[in-house]
């Protein structure tokens, strides 16, 4: 039964979360030097029109079509045959199936654009292009059939992850790390200046990011009810309680930065997105705090080993989605969705354990497949662009255009 | 005649502009520059930590005045623009052997 108000929220919450791969773009795009501003801003958008045709081909049938012994959605539903206005009860009762298949296509397209930011100012596009269709096959489909797919193996153990702390931001993460070691450093890193082009433009991004993740969060109850405004609520106060810790950790450094402050509050959203179907707004101010301090420390350990894992993809989604996703563990109530299950904090010890099998599993499988992927399309084609266009940037080198 | 060249901090500049004027010196040309002396670069915020810029912008105002007022012009300049801490800039004089006003296509001290 199609009820208009549940509906209404998901479109315009699937709009929400579409804002927010441009948004990445542009958060991304001000980090790097501006000489491959719009190129950064070009991987971002492609995300965007890639992931939406083979999401209506083949990604949404492999991540919830009907299961494959947990491992993989069958193929029944090939470009969307038999997706239709009915709403499908196995995961949207009271929407069109169309409806829920549009807004986990926004999932799909958001996750490989944060993995742009490992790889900036030194890849062929066309490498990019082939990198992101091949790892959306190989990791995002079968990772978002096993959490959230009905039969998937980790729904079944009973993982939660609300709106996609592992199924997207885990998985991202790792594989950032992963291909930010095959790619290599950029020519220069850590002796010239990586001078940022534009921090405004990086504050626009991530106030984008802030305002499309209420749909990201809020939308995946699925409904305009009160679990959903729960969501809206615990993202807002993660996102505000990261960026005032991060505020305080670079002003105790030196200065409080405005590119820090946009950065913890992007983390905060990360973190709360696992959790924020499962947990009060006192948790929230705990799960974003903690997360601004485990990404700020973990990029000062990045820097000191020297990994040129260029805009911290893996320690603000890859760290921020991993604790989330533990502290889902920890801190979720059956008073806040009876759906969901008690956490550490409410004497369940048990979902804890499969929180951080969960997360342990994806961050594994993520960031192995990965490196095969990048070491063999480097292999084949080649990942980095000549000396020459990596120098020249590549805005020019690439697109023949200027930011 | 002479050419001033003045590399300043940019927040000098209207200052220097205003008392230039009061004393008659009206041409100017500005442009903003990047460059660096003895305070080499300077450390700008990143997300987390900082980068060091190495080059920090200026601003060079160029005028030529008569040979005699060289001095007064200088000491306008120093007057404004020293705060007595490193970053403050330096003037270069050279000698400038014609100058063409082309409205008029007037020369020397009369096209000044």
């Amino acid at each position: 039964m199609i009820n208009s108000g549940d509906t209404a929220w998901v479109l315009i919450s699937t709009a929400l979360v579409i804002l927010m791969t441009p948004a990445v773009g542009f958060f991304y795009g001000g980090m790097v030097r501006k000489k491959s501003l719009l190129s950064t801003v070009m991987m971002c958008f492609a995300s965007l029109f890639l992931i939406s045709v083979q999401w209506v081909l083949v990604g949404y049938t492999l991540s919830f079509g009907p299961s494959k012994a947990g491992l993989i959605g069958g193929l029944q539903w090939l470009g969307l045959i038999g997706v239709g206005q009915a709403p499908n009860p196995d995961y949207a009762a009271t929407i069109p199936a169309l409806a829920f298949m549009l807004f986990q296509a926004a999932f799909a397209i958001v996750t490989p654009s944060l993995i742009v930011g490992s790889f900036v100012e030194r890849i062929k596009f066309g490498a990019f292009l082939i990198f992101t269709s091949l790892w959306s096959l190989l990791v995002y489909y079968p990772v978002a059939h096993w959490v959230w797919g009905v039969g998937g193996w980790l729904r079944a153990l009973g993982a939660l992850d609300f709106a996609g702390g592992t199924v997207v931001h885990v998985t991202a993460g790792f594989a950032a790390l992963a291909v930010a070691l095959v790619i290599g450093k950029r020519i220069g890193y850590g002796k010239d200046n990586m001078e940022p082009s534009n921090i405004p433009l990086v504050v626009i991004g991530a106030v984008l990011l802030w305002f499309g993740w209420f749909g990201f969060n809020g939308g995946s109850a699925l409904a305009a009810n009160g679990l959903a405004v729960s969501a809206v609520v615990v993202t807002n106060t993660a996102a505000a309680a990261a960026a005032l810790v991060w505020m305080v950790l670079s002003w105790l450094h030196r200065r409080p930065s405005v590119l820090g402050v946009a950065t913890g509050a992007v983390v905060g959203l990360v973190a709360i997105t696992p959790a924020s179907g499962f947990v009060d707004p006192l948790s929230a101010l705990a799960i974003g705090g903690i997360a601004a301090a485990i990404s700020y420390y973990m990029i000062v350990l990045r820097m000191k080993l020297r990994i040129d894992e260029s805009l911290d993809v893996f320690a603000c989604h890859g760290m921020g989605g991993l604790w989330g996703s533990i502290a889902t563990g920890i801190f979720a109530s059956q008073a806040i969705n009876a759906a969901g299950a008690d956490g550490l904090l409410f004497g369940n010890p048990g979902l804890l354990w499969v929180q951080i099998v969960t997360v342990a599993v994806t961050a594994v499988f993520s960031f192995i497949v990965t490196y095969a992927l990048a070491t063999l399309i480097d292999l084949i084609v080649g990942l980095r662009v000549s000396e020459n266009e990596e120098l020249v940037g590549l805005d020019i080198s690439q697109h023949a255009e200027v930011a | 005649m002479k050419k001033i060249e003045a590399i300043i901090r940019s927040e000098k500049l209207d200052d220097l502009r205003e008392k230039l004027d009061a004393s008659g010196y009206t041409a100017m040309t500005v442009t903003e520059v990047k460059g660096r002396g003895a305070q080499k670069g300077i450390l700008l915020e990143w997300r987390v930590g900082e980068y060091r810029v190495e080059f920090i912008p200026k601003v060079k105002v160029e005028l030529v005045v008569n040979a005699e007022t060289v001095d007064k012009v200088i000491e306008i300049i120093l007057s404004v623009c020293s705060s007595g801490k490193v970053g403050d800039g330096k003037i270069f004089i050279s000698s400038v052997e014609e100058v063409v006003r082309i409205r008029t296509g007037e020369r020397g001290q009369k096209a000044l």
